[in-house]
């Protein structure tokens, strides 16, 4: 089949063009991962391959890997818990307290994450067993993830089709806890499965506020990748981004298949 | 499936929203028990809100009162007023399937497995939807949907069954189909029904009795027929059907008459300036003498009858409808009839 030659070409330019952005996007995260798979990073391949900094890395900074994901699925769990029903309540309110209320739950997302954190430690600063624990990050977290719950489940609630539902139920008879449990929560499903699931990819990858809770013994894994590419040779930076590539990738994409699912299930 | 049959009673029910606007003016209503009433208007009239202030989603304003029978319901919770009610597009829980959501309210109840399961049975016979237990609403047409909600809706017993519009959300062939299906499940249930609708069709189609309501005021309750008939308001009149308007001369009135082409036509006694007389209730018949002359300006053939547009010497536009093989043609000239008791007298505004 023979096409006239202009729609050939136009359609080869815009290739071409893709294949430049992709290739100066990906180029960057190939040689730093690469990076951390060489001996010495100034004479490139030619010094030989080798895995010891990924051993060194696991080694230093395995365990902030390890609470980074503590930390992210707790926060997912307890803004889900937290924010489901206040969610609910903010969208059935007319009053404007609650408007207001909206307006000032997203202030953390807004403001910088340096100022939340320094904020948290001026009043918290004094309780020292908290101070020096993960529960202060995660609760650092909290704070900068649960507006996004409240906002997405917040405006799946406030769907007409939804407060229909909600009548139905109080129709048939249902008080309260069983149209919130059975109606109303699976209604919106795909919007708290969504939502839990932005909250654990903020958390993973939140550096800023954890950089100002964090203490030489809690750290997270973006701290501790800040930590090593400060002081530490290129080739443990770049090992260290190579493992959060593969932990943290495939478990991204896992929970993504999952959330597809429940989307199937819960949709309509 | 037997329901029980209760009667409803609506007495000075008004209500006010919270921004001040008027839903509804102080309004009393009877419905006998294993009734079907319906209430008909335009959008806005106040029909959707005196649904809701029966089924107890809305609260009544100071001093109205809500009877099911004897027992006073004003201050009854939704939940506990023993209500079905089918929304305007079903809300039927979409993660469920149609056995769930027809068993919920059932559930609720704390009714046993093995009475739930012939209780559904039974409905799902009733609205023929075997083999569609296990769907969910995604996956049904509008009118399974539509007899799911019905379903549900009947199976905790109600005193009232309420109806929302409940056959806006289909497109309009098989509105006709459902209408006449719904008006037949209705009558073997035998519960009493409040149904809401702005289509005059539907209402005379389902249900034995109609209020007639505008502004936030019912105007005008009776059968079907005969407020079609005899409508005492000329809202109802134009609402239920169309109609033309005759003026009455001074002369007119004294000797009771409406004037046509300058030929006096016998019409009921009373002093209306205004007569009306709908379309179909004008005969065309070829030129007669003695008898009003109209001049056929417009015709539209609508399949099982055609409509005329017709102008008559001292009268305004009117409009006649004819059996489809009326024979008249545009520019012809035809004396037209309306026998006596065909003329409407009604209250105009107000």
């Amino acid at each position: 089949m023979s096409q006239p030659l202009s729609a050939h070409r136009f359609p080869l330019t815009l290739a071409l063009l893709t294949v430049l952005v992709t290739l100066f996007m990906l180029t960057p995260m190939a040689l730093s991962m690469t990076a951390g798979l060489v001996n010495n990073y100034s004479r490139g391949l030619a010094s030989g391959l080798t895995t010891r900094w990924l051993e060194q890395v696991w080694e230093g900074y395995g365990d902030t890997l390890f609470w980074s994901l503590v930390i992210a699925s707790s926060c997912a769990v307890i803004t889900t818990v937290v924010g489901v029903p206040c969610a609910y309540a903010l969208a059935r309110s007319r009053s404007r307290g609650a408007r207001l209320f909206e307006e000032l739950l997203t202030l953390p997302v807004a403001v910088p994450g340096l100022a939340t954190g320094l904020a948290l430690i001026l009043v918290y600063g004094q309780f020292r067993y908290f101070r020096q624990s993960f529960l202060f990050i995660l609760v650092g977290h909290i704070v900068f993830t649960l507006p996004f719950v409240v906002r997405t489940v917040g405006s799946a609630f406030a769907n007409r089709e939804l407060i229909s539902l909600e009548e139905a139920a109080r129709t048939l008879g249902a008080g309260f806890a069983h149209r919130l449990l059975g109606v109303l929560i699976p209604a919106v499903m795909p919007a708290i499965v969504a939502s839990a699931l932005m909250v654990f990819t903020l958390s993973v990858g939140e550096f800023n506020l954890t950089w100002m809770l964090h203490t030489p013994l809690t750290r997270t894994l973006p701290v501790g990748l800040a930590d090593s590419y400060a002081s530490m040779r290129i080739e443990v930076g770049s090992a260290y981004t190579l493992i959060f590539f593969i932990v943290v990738l495939p478990l991204l994409w896992g929970l993504q298949v999952i959330a597809n699912e429940v989307q199937k299930r819960y949709g309509t | 499936m037997e329901l029980e049959c209760t009667s409803v009673h609506i007495r000075q029910c008004a209500k006010t929203y919270p921004d001040g606007t008027q839903g509804l003016l102080p309004s009393s209503l009877d419905v006998h028990p294993g009734e079907v009433l319906a209430l008909l208007g335009p959008s806005g009239c106040g029909k959707t809100t005196l649904l809701r202030l029966i089924a107890g989603l809305e609260t009544v304003d100071q001093g109205g009162v809500i009877r099911f029978g004897t027992q006073e319901v004003t201050q009854v919770p939704v939940e506990r007023r023993q209500i079905g009610m089918v929304f305007q597009h079903y809300a039927l829980f979409p993660q469920m399937t149609v056995q769930a959501n027809i068993a919920y309210g059932l559930r609720l109840r704390g009714v046993g497995d093995q009475q739930l399961k012939q209780t559904v049975g039974e409905l799902i016979d009733l609205v023929r939807l075997k083999g569609f237990e296990r769907k969910r609403p995604a996956e049904l047409s509008g009118g399974q949907r539509q007899r799911v909600a019905l379903a549900r809706a009947v199976a905790v017993r109600p005193k009232v069954l309420l109806l929302d519009e409940p056959l806006t959300a289909l497109d309009a062939k098989l509105k006709v189909t459902l209408r006449d299906e719904l008006a037949d499940l209705l009558r073997r249930l035998g519960v009493t029904t409040i149904h809401v609708t702005h289509d005059q069709q539907e209402a005379l189609a389902i249900a034995d009795r109609l209020a007639v309501m505008r502004s936030g005021k019912i105007i005008q309750v009776g059968e079907g027929e005969a407020l079609y008939r005899n409508p005492k308001h000329m809202f109802v009149a134009e609402f239920l059907g169309r109609i033309n308007r005759l003026q009455r001369t001074p002369q007119d009135i004294v000797s009771d008459t409406v004037t046509l082409a300058q030929i006096a036509v016998q019409c009921p006694h009373g002093p209306w300036p205004d007569i009306f007389v709908r379309p179909e209730d004008i005969q065309l018949k070829p030129l007669t003498v003695m008898q009003p002359i109209a001049l056929i300006t417009q015709r539209s053939f609508l399949g099982d009858r055609i409509h005329y547009r017709l102008e008559v010497a001292g009268q305004p536009e009117l409009a006649a409808e004819a059996h489809r093989d009326s024979p008249y043609r545009v520019g012809e000239r035809v004396s037209i009839t309306i026998a006596p008791e065909h003329f409407m007298a009604c209250e105009s505004e107000q």
